[in-house]
């Protein structure tokens, strides 16, 4: 009998010739991401009562939350980890400005295909994208890890989705993925290993399939993976980071894919040659309607940005669309370029010109006000139309404020207009 | 652990996310679990914390603790006293978080039989949710999970796992 993706990783990290589905396996992860909360997990470590990580190398750090710090306290925090970085000798360290910690472990070379990675972020499915396990953790947990060089996992049930069609001008990723959430809700992959598949995937962009699984944390999933190819082998050699930092990651992969035969507890197929684009209204992220339901609807803020979509060909799809003209005045328009590297090659490229002159605010890379602490916060009331993963209440400032997901294309028409705008009729 | 508490009902209903329990504006900036506690639910229940009581017993729908994988989104909930969560469906990162944290939880469908306020009594031997209007049955906890939370949480764990108790 076949296997999952799940299944076989997890099987070959646990040493074991098979698990199935409900069974715990403890594993040792290949790489363990953490960012601002290290401070804190930093406290909980020492907690535990060892004064030295179990294996450094394992640990991947990243500075983006709240970056440049925003206040003493936030200041503090980052120098705990600096201090704490510096104790345990922790090499894989990326301090402000670098990026956003899921931009930044596959562009440094600590995500691959087969690796298991483990993160205490609830984004950390990201790197499935590129043939990884990868799963998010909480603080305590990432202490123990730290500690142990240990975690015990429950090997998930899994979904496949398989995606056809040729998506149609100015419909991404971002509008599946949107569509798929809608579709299964908020929990419909609660504790799934989910597996994105089919034509139009595999036509899809490294950038672009990290979109799908970096939001498939939004229906509940412990990972997402898309099979590795040569796309992403291409991807992760483009700079030989391989090569060149021999120390940070294999030098050589295996890829795990899933068995033909392997038993999902769903296979759910989508067309989405007719996609239109997608919008996620006001609280949740499952509150998706097609774009025409909210067209029209006024905004104060339009963002470019995140985890999600803060990559170059998001840049470039909302400079296409801005390039020459300006926004509404009535918008205030914050691009974010998801790490150094994005923000590099969309000055490159003109991106970041085309976008400051028609009227972008440019803010560093890093998360930005997604998370509601820093760089954007809204006022009561208002609304922001967003390429980001997340509108709960309260999320960007006020409780009393409006938070509408939506992709790049979308946000950028948005921007222009003043009111939510369909991205094929600018 | 306890294997049978009671306590007072608060009831919620679906898919409440980790933003509305702990919002996150404060993620970063409060680091101390007595003031963590003082914002749980802040943008949910604003008259949670004003009335809390110590074994209190939170009762909601499903998919509790989805989103961010912020883990004050049970210290300030364990902080504030709550002695047990019931939930028909758990967001999987908050259910490995409660473990942890040695937050007693149970998964079942109460949150159909109660209202807040009732007083129901969580049995673990026996895996039972006894409401005013009838019993619901919970699946068991695997023995690994079971052994977290008996230890304490995670970091009494750890120091087992690693000869230090």
């Amino acid at each position: 009998m076949g296997h999952t993706f799940a299944e076989k990783v997890l099987a070959r990290k646990a040493g074991l010739d098979s698990v199935v589905p409900g069974q715990i396996v403890t594993v040792r992860p290949d790489k363990l991401l953490t960012h601002d909360n290290t401070s804190a997990i930093a406290g909980q470590f020492r907690k535990i009562g060892v004064s030295k990580m179990a294996d450094p190398d394992m640990s991947v750090i990243v500075l983006d939350h709240v970056t440049p710090a925003a206040s003493e306290t936030y200041a503090a925090s980052h120098q705990a980890t600096r201090q704490f970085v510096a104790e345990q000798g922790i090499s894989a360290f990326y301090d402000i400005g670098e990026g956003i910690c899921h931009q930044v472990l596959p562009e440094k070379g600590h995500a691959w295909p087969g690796a298991v990675i483990v993160g205490s972020d609830s984004h950390t499915p990201t790197y499935g994208a590129f043939g990884a396990f990868s799963a998010g953790i909480g603080r305590t947990e990432a202490a123990a890890v730290m500690a142990t060089g240990q975690i015990w996992l429950r090997v998930p049930e899994s979904l496949r989705i398989i995606v056809n069609g040729t998506l149609p001008d100015r419909v991404s990723a971002k509008d599946v993925i949107l569509h798929v959430i809608g579709d299964l809700r908020a929990d419909g992959a609660d504790y799934r290993s989910v597996e994105f598949a089919g034509e139009t995937v595999r036509n899809m962009s490294i950038a672009s399939r990290m979109v799908l699984t970096n939001m498939a944390a939004e229906m509940g999933a412990k990972n997402a993976v898309v099979e590795p190819d040569e796309k992403t082998w291409a991807w992760l050699n483009r700079n030989q980071v391989f090569r060149k930092k021999p120390g940070f990651s294999p030098t050589y992969y295996e890829e795990v894919h899933a068995d033909p035969d392997a038993t999902y507890e769903r296979v759910i197929e989508y067309d989405v040659s007719g996609l239109v684009p997608q919008v996620a209204r006001p609280h949740t992220v499952d509150n998706v309607v097609p774009i025409a339901e909210v067209v029209g609807t006024p905004i104060n803020q339009a963002l470019v940005g995140t985890c999600t979509n803060g990559r170059l060909e998001d840049l470039a799809a909302a400079a296409e669309i801005l390039r020459g003209k300006h926004i509404a005045p009535s918008v205030r328009l914050l691009v974010l370029p998801a790490s150094r590297e994005v923000l590099l090659a969309a000055i490159e490229r003109g991106f970041v010109s085309d976008l400051v002159a028609a009227g972008a605010t440019l803010l560093n890379p890093g998360c930005g006000p997604c998370l509601g602490a820093h760089e954007g916060c809204m006022a009561p009331g208002e609304v922001t139309i967003s390429t980001a993963n997340r509108n709960f209440k309260g999320r960007m400032g006020s409780k009393e404020a409006f938070i509408y997901l939506a992709s790049p294309a979308t946000v950028a028409a948005s921007a222009l207009s003043g009111v939510i705008t369909d991205p094929r009729e600018v | 652990m306890q294997t049978k508490i009671t306590g007072r009902v608060w009831k919620y209903g679906d898919d409440v996310n980790t933003d509305v329990i702990f919002p996150g504006k404060y993620t970063y900036s409060i680091s101390d679990p007595k003031e963590m506690a003082q914002h749980a639910l802040e943008d949910l229940d604003p008259t949670f914390v004003a009335h809390v009581q110590p074994g209190d017993i939170i009762v909601a729908g499903k998919n509790w603790g989805c989103g961010s994988s912020r883990e004050q989104a049970v210290t300030c909930l364990k902080e504030a006293g709550v002695g047990a969560i019931v939930a028909r469906s758990f967001a999987r990162i908050y259910f490995r978080n409660c473990i942890n944290e040695a937050l007693p939880i149970a998964t079942c469908d109460a949150v159909d039989g109660v209202e807040s306020g009732d007083e129901v009594t969580i049995d673990f031997a026996a895996g039972t949710v006894t409401t005013p209007t009838g019993d619901y049955a919970f699946p068991p906890l695997s023995p690994e999970v079971m052994e977290i939370l008996n230890t304490g949480g995670l970091i009494p764990y750890a120091r087992k796992q690693l000869g230090l108790e």
